[in-house]
């Protein structure tokens, strides 16, 4: 038994360079398997193995194949469907997000950032199926300021005091005490802060007198309305989810890098919709990884099946660079070493102007100037070039002429 | 808590592959295998938090460990270049 187990092994570790490792273990795998149940024979094993190593190959793409262009049409052609569709989707539940082809295109586009920005928090292991301190830290997260839990902000300047008056129900469903509201006020250091007598809901500032004068009111009202009482700034929204057995906080906004910090969130699974962010945060394979799933969920959301090789070319060459760069005008087309191919792209005038200011070159190199000139470009057979030996076709000696 | 002052480590983010400096001389031998010249890999600039946090050098080859639905784990090669693009 253990010689026909080295046999075997001798067989596998034969064609192992010639496939992927995943590849490679599944072979390994159900060749063993094979072995053990239907009493395959050694020889037809490695009739197996290799054939499975000839139909990779086929499965590979070949050299010259247009893949640009193909990934072009495949991803270009469902979304000119979806235009239709989208708009009676946008809006789904509770919160508002960019979807269908307004988000593709902001995708593409790699705008700084996205219309609707939205953070999925992840919960650490201890607190994940608790809906209670899941509500406790989603508090903690969302942004509140003075102006989200006041009803009232009454400036009265022939008193020299300021008026804030509470809402309790905005008080308990931020989880914020009046104590906390009065420290907040304080750390303004425009006057002192009380708690009115008569009212345990209104706060009254005592301004000091360099804020008495009138023409300051405005910007202490502002100062007062936008003072900040606790969350991460960039958060908004937040509503709580149930996905399987465990709770996520949905955030609207994003601030990865301070969301990662606070304590109780898993900051390994952390995610945010905005590729601008995770670049800066997690770096450019990190941006890879979501430009896909991005571009993924946009387009299976819509009913569309697109192959996911033609996306993960697509975020290969917005990543090229080492930074996320768009694909139009401004990015990659734009980037192009051809004039006339920049050309066919948007602005023609422009870059043809551009091209004869500056003197350039065209090597005739790409897909795009060639077929302009009607030449055969470099896809498929057009890659390989053919010289002629021309001493080849000298008459040998002896030969006559 | 469990977490509290726990240490976010970037390099554990579900997101980011593993990444790894390849060391000069395979990486000599990477190139001539696939046939180019290292400018013609794809960059990743030494300001990246992932360059920053393996300590990598500009000219050097990181090799990256992509997950990919397709084939399982992918090994995908960057070149560390100091920022010489414009931020797009």
């Amino acid at each position: 038994m253990s010689d026909a187990e080295s046999k075997l092994e001798e067989i596998l570790s034969n064609v192992r360079p010639y496939l992927t490792p995943q590849l490679y273990d599944e072979l390994s795998e159900k060749l063993r398997d094979a072995i053990k149940k239907h009493k395959l024979t050694l020889e037809d094993a490695e009739k197996i193995a290799w054939e499975a190593v000839e139909r990779y190959r086929k499965a590979l793409v070949e050299p010259g194949e247009a893949v640009g262009t193909i990934t072009a049409q495949s991803l270009g052609e469902p979304s000119t469907q979806m235009t239709l569709r989208v708009f009676h989707y946008a809006g789904v539940r509770e919160y508002n997000i960019t979807l269908g082809l307004p988000r593709l295109i902001e995708i593409v586009d790699a705008r700084k950032r996205p219309e609707t920005p939205i953070t999925e928090i992840y919960l650490s292991e201890d607190i994940k199926r608790n809906p209670e301190k899941a509500v406790e830290l989603a508090r903690r997260i969302e942004l509140t300021l003075v102006e989200n839990v006041a009803r009232e902000i009454n400036i009265r300047l022939g008193m020299g005091i300021v008026e804030v008056e509470l809402d309790p129900e905005m008080l308990s469903n931020k989880g914020v005490t009046v104590e906390q509201v009065v420290e907040a006020l304080e750390k303004l250091e425009i006057g002192s802060v009380e708690i009115s007598g008569e009212n345990p809901y209104k706060v009254i500032i005592t301004l000091s007198d360099e804020y008495l004068d009138p023409s300051k009111t405005v910007k202490v009202r502002t100062m007062i309305s936008q003072a900040y009482i606790k969350g991460i700034k960039g958060i908004k929204k937040t509503i709580i989810q149930r996905r399987g057995d465990e709770y996520v906080i949905i955030a609207e906004g994003s601030n990865l890098e301070e969301v990662m910090r606070v304590p109780g969130v898993d900051w390994r699974r952390v995610y945010t919709n905005d590729v601008h962010e995770i670049e800066l945060v997690l770096g450019i394979e990190a941006a890879r990884s979501a430009i896909i799933k991005e571009i993924y969920n946009v387009l299976s959301d819509q009913g569309l099946d697109v192959d996911i090789r033609h996306i993960m070319l697509l975020a290969d060459m917005m990543t090229w660079t080492g930074h996320v760069r768009q694909i139009g005008r401004m990015g990659i087309a734009g980037e192009k070493p051809s004039v006339l191919a920049k050309a066919t792209f948007e602005t023609t005038i422009q870059k043809l102007v551009e091209g004869a200011v500056m003197g350039e070159e065209d090597p005739m190199v790409g897909v795009t100037e060639n077929i302009i000139l009607g030449q055969l470009p470099p896809v498929g057979t057009g890659v390989v070039k053919i010289f002629m030996n021309l001493l080849a076709t000298r008459p040998k000696e002896g030969e006559g002429g | 808590m469990l977490n509290m002052g726990g240490k976010v480590n970037i390099l554990e983010h579900e997101l980011v592959p593993r990444h790894e400096i390849v060391p000069p001389e395979e990486a000599h031998k990477i190139l001539k295998e696939l046939g180019v010249e290292p400018w013609q890999l794809p960059w990743i600039s030494l300001n990246d938090p992932v360059v920053r946090a393996i300590g990598a050098r500009p000219g050097d080859i990181v090799r990256i460990y992509r997950k990919s639905p397709t084939a399982g784990t992918f090994i995908a090669y960057r070149y560390v270049v100091p920022e010489v693009t414009k931020k797009s």
